[in-house]
């Protein structure tokens, strides 16, 4: 909403020297949110005046038609001034920028010499002043705007401070000059003149200006219509309506157009100018039939909702009611019966006609936030009144006035609320005033303990007391509030799966990996490039209606897709040795996405309802997921760098399960256990207990091609929300007695897992096994083929004595017996 | 040359002579003195200590001497002895020192080598700065709320005071999930009643739900827009909302506790100032501005998030008695606090995952 200070000042006492800084303070210490302020008087510096046309001569002979002017500016001379637009004539009033003058953008006027004549300043269009798109010729002012040589911006609207109000969906009235006016004399304390009470009503004689038939009174329960005869088809909007339209960001239309917009503006009412003579037989008020159509002002032709409110006449609907007219019955340049419109429609209807047709329009953002049922008769009265006057007609004295308004409900409230939510005291008599300010009639009943608020009826948003609570909060100053820290209860902390999470996420930043926080968004391409296969439930996605690419339409399933884009990212813009990791949620639907329920809002719904609703929610777990390529370790003056392998995705997924209290165990994911988007032999399943919770490895090499990731690019990725949570651990009784350490080297099969065979061994070594270390691993032609050695550090210590070497012997012989018995190993060298 | 059946004359036995024995000794003192280095020492500690050495010769002869004598000689010859002996171990030690001193420098390394052999990583600004706002307010007593992205639009609108009409639920910006089987072509509606949750609120709207006040909760959390990527949006980006619901909660408590807030997450001299403004979910609702002294263009008012009293329609739908409870709401966005908290030009840095930029944050403590 963008309205000049100069049409505020018109309905309240403002201070003279108010600036555009204090304005901006005043509205918004009400509420009202300023979007941008401009002070357009500085928007045109040096001499800008109104000039008359004396004389005007075509130049020959050019490539485009040019006019050398002569123009009365006031001094004593006429001043030469070469012109390219056509639309004026002699006798004309015009907007003259002398020589001097900055026009915006920087544009300075200079006498200068062109097409053979002295050029003493330029003819404005309004374009060329700022004032609006306009730049269909320059502007001509209506004859006795003002005299030549008088200063130009007050007749233009450059003497103004512009301000941009952004309303909130609450303050439908704010819409308006009337209600921001409203709200700046309750900010500033000056007098308010509401633009409705200054209009002289037409009376009426009983009878109907036109028949108005409203067949559906919850669709309006408000139609007001008056009639001008005799309009002038061809008479000029004023210039200071077609300036205050333009600030607005309104284009100028025609006369009745002009002054129905213009009303809107200033009273918040919109109305709707229909041509008398094209309209056959009464105008019916009703939702639309099953099959209507109707071409509306834009050219559309739209098919109607049953639920969309229209007006019809004898030959059909004729306009979409609040939202758009139709083409065939609006005024137009022949029109000289103007029957004026102003009604109220349901707010609530008129918002789902412009959804459902995609018709936001200054009169439907207007219905749909409320606006005030009491002043159409009023709107309608001015309307005519402007049109008689400028557009010389004869206001017909019958009014259509079909009224079923139901008057707002009084609300009911405890005069200390205010108090009680602000944490202040406000006297009763303070908080009457402050609703009675607002224009609400107050009844103060039970002894000064309630009062009974009726609403004005432009405040169809005060309906509960809360709402009536916060007008005296507002107006007595939300700076006025003190602060206080209110005393939570003692609490718990963090859970321990957001205490894990906090870890789990530092552990892999302190093992070198960097955090990304990717869109969760993917699509089937990608799916396809990490090899995913059909029935694979990770192709499982709940899908958007709305995405914000057809590529991209899903939810992740995996955090791999978006983690590895930003990988590919990093290495195009020549990033080399990179580790990135992610903790986030995936979506899971695990079926069809069904439709949820829709619940009241009375109280909360059944606790049935509520987990059938959530049990339609996909399954959200978090997961963890760590991508790496380039050098693990970095090469430096110490030497080469280590390249990430296979191992470093494992062990990634280790430091997460540790940090979160838990070991994982491994196992080859290869063969029909292989899983994309990994290499089938490099693998590793991620195990707690029986259940594979993830696994890591070096992505598949096809899958590093088809994203464009270099070869041996290594991954891994769990479900956090898969790991249990650990209990309190037992602290360890250390041993200081000496430490016995036996090397053994065992051949066995080479598709051995060396994660088995050192199970074996720990099971087989008994307690007093401390650790053990597997520290080279060989294979070669005199193992025989298909066999690799092993070779096992084992460090045997006992809690309470020196062992014997006996005992260390004993205890490793029996490592081996079992590693022998379940793999066949046989002691290397022995 | 003494012999053994010698008659005794001590002056005799030239070598307990106490002239000899002096000269012994400075002679030992000047040799070891003279020594540079510990093999030159070592070479002269035999000459000097040895067997042969001219004391050690002295010391034998002792046995020649009449009984009388013996003590007094003995105790020359002891003295001379340890006078060479403490020159030896003095220029030992000063030579070992001297050596020590040498090899040290000699494995003098450039300690200006860069040491970088690890790896470093880097947790994501935003995830530090959740952290810290989650730690504050746990201190003050509140628990971290959480709740899904995907969500019920119950707990995204409708609980929230926005029915499927009200103005405010199209300015949202909605990502709808489309029903399986649901045809986009068809025209057909293939609304799902699930969305992307629009903001953090639903997690508040579960709360009370769920549970029954005191309520003092705070949820960080990603949320969803259909805004496109620019240097000021982001259509996935972060919130945190904190909700009090308790006996006598009023705005006052809700301006202490954004000024605590603002203070602990921006700084000393941060306050806070609220703005008349429009929320569904809140009746009286507010803008926040937050005065930042630290603004890197100097000391300003910046808009930071929405608040105000719950709104007793919401507290209803949530099955939260509005006689008996009233509480305070407060939302605001982190990508929003780290641009003018960290002076962050661009949000775009913010969601590309360029390591660079995670890293250049360090920890932060």
């Amino acid at each position: 909403m963008r309205v000049p200070l100069s049409w505020l000042r018109e309905h309240v006492d403002l201070p003279q020297d108010l600036t555009a800084d204090g304005l901006e303070k005043a509205l918004v210490k009400v509420g009202l949110e300023v979007e941008e302020m401009t002070d357009a008087g500085a928007s045109v510096q040096g001499p800008l005046v109104v000039g008359r046309v004396e004389s005007i001569e075509e130049l020959q002979g050019l490539k485009k038609p040019i006019r050398y002017c002569l123009v009365d500016v006031g001094g004593e001379q006429p001043q030469g001034i070469i012109c390219g637009a056509r639309n004026f004539a002699e006798g004309d009033l015009v907007v003259v920028a002398l020589p001097g003058a900055v026009l915006p953008g920087g544009f300075a006027i200079a006498a200068r010499k062109t097409y053979g004549h002295i050029s003493n300043g330029m003819i404005c269009s309004a374009r060329e002043l700022g004032v609006s798109d306009e730049h269909d010729g320059i502007i001509v002012l209506p004859a006795g705007t003002a005299a030549p040589g008088a200063e130009a911006r007050p007749v233009v609207g450059l003497d103004d401070i512009v301000v941009e109000i952004n309303v909130t969906p609450d303050r439908g009235y704010c819409f308006s000059v009337r209600g921001i006016a409203r709200e700046l004399s309750h900010s500033l304390g000056g007098a308010y003149r509401d633009p409705v009470a200054a209009v002289v009503p037409i009376e009426g004689d009983g009878t109907e200006a036109y028949r108005i038939d409203v067949r559906d009174s919850v669709a309006c329960d408000r139609f007001t219509a008056v009639a001008v005869r005799g309009v002038d088809p061809a008479a000029p909007t004023p210039q200071w309506m077609k300036a205050r339209l333009a600030v607005a960001g309104i284009r100028s239309i025609s006369l009745p157009v002009d002054i129905t917009n213009y009303l809107m503006i200033e009273t918040g009412q919109p109305m709707h100018a229909w041509d008398l003579e094209r309209l056959t037989g009464p105008l019916v008020v009703r939702r639309a039939a099953e099959g209507e159509t109707l071409t509306t002002l834009d050219g559309v032709r739209r098919a109607l909702h049953p639920q969309d409110i229209v007006i019809a006449d004898d030959t059909g609907v004729v306009s979409l009611a609040a939202v758009m007219g139709g083409s065939t019955t609006e005024v137009s340049a022949t029109t000289v019966d103007v029957l004026l419109e102003a009604a109220h429609w349901d707010p609530l209807s008129v918002a789902r006609t412009i959804r459902r047709h995609k018709l936001p329009s200054e009169a439907g953002k207007r219905y749909e936030r409320g606006v005030d049922p009491q002043i159409t008769a009023a709107a309608c009265a001015r309307a005519a009144a402007l049109l008689a006057e400028y557009g010389g007609g004869t206001v017909d004295p019958r009014v259509t006035d079909v009224y079923s308004v139901v008057p707002p409900a009084p609300v009911t409230m405890a005069l200390t609320r205010p108090s009680e939510l602000a944490g202040i005291d406000y006297t009763p008599e303070r908080v009457v005033e402050i609703l009675t300010m607002i224009g609400a009639s107050v009844e103060v009943e039970d002894a000064g303990a309630r009062a009974v608020v009726t609403p004005p009826s432009w405040r169809s948003d005060l309906v509960d007391p809360a709402d009536l609570v916060e007008e005296v909060l507002r107006l007595d100053g939300y700076d006025r509030i003190p602060s206080v820290l209110p005393i939570a209860p003692p609490g718990a902390g963090l859970t321990v799966t957001q205490r894990r999470r906090r870890i789990v996420s530092r552990a892999l930043a302190d093992a070198g990996f960097t955090e990304s926080l990717c869109y969760p968004f993917i699509g089937a391409a990608t799916l396809d490039a990490l090899r995913i296969p059909a029935g694979d439930p990770r192709r499982d996605l709940v899908l958007l209606r709305n995405p914000l690419s057809e590529e991209e339409p899903g939810m992740r399933t995996t955090l791999l897709p978006p983690l590895l884009a930003a990988l590919r990212r990093n290495l195009g813009r020549g990033l080399r040795d990179l580790a990135l990791y992610e903790l986030g949620t995936v979506f899971l639907p695990g079926g069809p996405v069904r439709v949820a329920p829709s619940a009241g809002v009375d109280g909360p719904p059944p606790a049935e309802e509520l987990r059938a609703a959530e049990a339609l929610l996909p399954h959200q777990p978090w997961h963890v997921a760590a991508v790496m390529a380039g050098d693990a370790d970095p090469a430096g003056w110490w030497g080469p760098g280590r390249p990430a392998d296979w191992a470093d995705a494992v062990d990634a997924a280790r430091v997460a399960a540790e940090a979160a209290g838990v070991t994982l165990t491994v196992r080859a994911a290869a063969g029909p256990d292989a899983v994309a988007p990994w290499h089938p032999g490099r693998c590793a399943a991620l195990l707690v207990g029986d259940t594979v919770v993830g696994h890591a490895g070096e992505l598949h090499p096809a899958v590093c091609a088809a994203l464009d990731l270099p070869r041996r690019t290594v991954a891994m990725e769990f479900d956090l929300d898969a790991l249990p949570i650990p209990g309190v651990s037992t602290a360890p009784r250390l041993s200081g007695f000496p430490t016995a350490l036996l090397d053994v080297a065992l051949v066995v099969d080479a598709a051995t897992p060396a994660g088995d065979v050192e199970s074996a061994l720990t099971e087989g070594a008994g307690k007093l096994l401390e650790s053990v270390r597997l520290f080279d691993v060989y294979e070669g032609a005199q193992l025989g083929e298909g066999r690799k050695s092993l070779a096992y550090k084992l460090t045997f210590r006992a809690p309470d004595r020196t062992l014997t070497g006996e005992e260390a012997l004993a205890a490793r012989d029996a490592a081996v017996a079992v590693a022998a018995d379940r793999f066949g190993a046989v002691l290397r060298g022995a | 040359m003494t012999y053994r059946n010698d008659p005794y004359d001590p002056k005799q036995a030239m070598l307990l002579a106490q002239d000899a024995l002096d000269d012994a000794v400075a002679t030992a003192d000047k040799a070891f003195a003279g020594a540079s280095d510990l093999d030159a020492l070592a070479a002269l500690k035999s000459q000097h200590l040895g067997d042969r050495a001219p004391i050690s010769l002295a010391r034998r002869e002792i046995g020649s001497l009449p009984p009388a004598a013996k003590a007094d000689a003995g105790k020359r010859v002891n003295e001379a002895r340890v006078a060479v002996q403490a020159a030896y171990d003095a220029r030992l030690a000063a030579l070992t020192a001297e050596r020590e001193e040498r090899v040290l420098v000699e494995e003098t390394v450039d300690v200006t080598l860069p040491t970088g052999r690890r790896p470093r990583g880097a947790q994501h600004p935003l995830t530090a700065i959740m952290d810290r706002v989650g730690d504050l307010f746990v201190g003050m007593g509140y628990e971290i709320a959480e709740g899904p992205e995907v969500e019920w639009e119950w707990y995204n609108f409708d609980a929230l005071n926005m029915h499927p009409d009200h103005p405010a639920r199209s300015m949202m910006d909605t990502f709808f999930v489309a029903a399986s089987g649901s045809d986009k072509d068809s025209g057909k509606d293939a609304d799902s009643r699930i969305v992307l949750r629009t903001h953090t609120s639903p997690v508040q709207a579960r709360t009370m739900t769920t549970r029954t006040p005191p309520i003092y909760i705070v949820c960080p959390g990603r949320v969803y827009r259909t805004d496109e990527l620019d240097a000021t949006h982001t259509p996935v980006f972060h919130q945190v909302e904190g909700l009090v619901i308790d006996k006598g909660i009023t705005m006052a408590h809700l301006k202490g506790t954004l000024d605590h807030f603002v203070k602990g997450l921006f700084g000393p001299g941060t306050e806070t100032r609220l703005r008349p403004s429009y929320f569904p979910f809140v009746e009286p609702g507010a803008e926040i501005d937050m005065w930042f002294p630290h603004h890197r263009d100097g000391a300003r008012w910046v808009e930071w998030g929405g608040c105000g009293m719950v709104n007793p329609r919401v507290l209803r739908a949530c099955g939260i008695d509005p006689d008996e409870y009233s509480g305070f709401a407060f939302g605001m966005g982190i990508e929003r606090a780290l641009m003018f908290r960290n002076a962050a030009a661009d949000m775009r840095d913010m969601v590309e995952g360029d390591v660079r930029y995670a890293r250049a944050f360090g920890w932060e403590a």
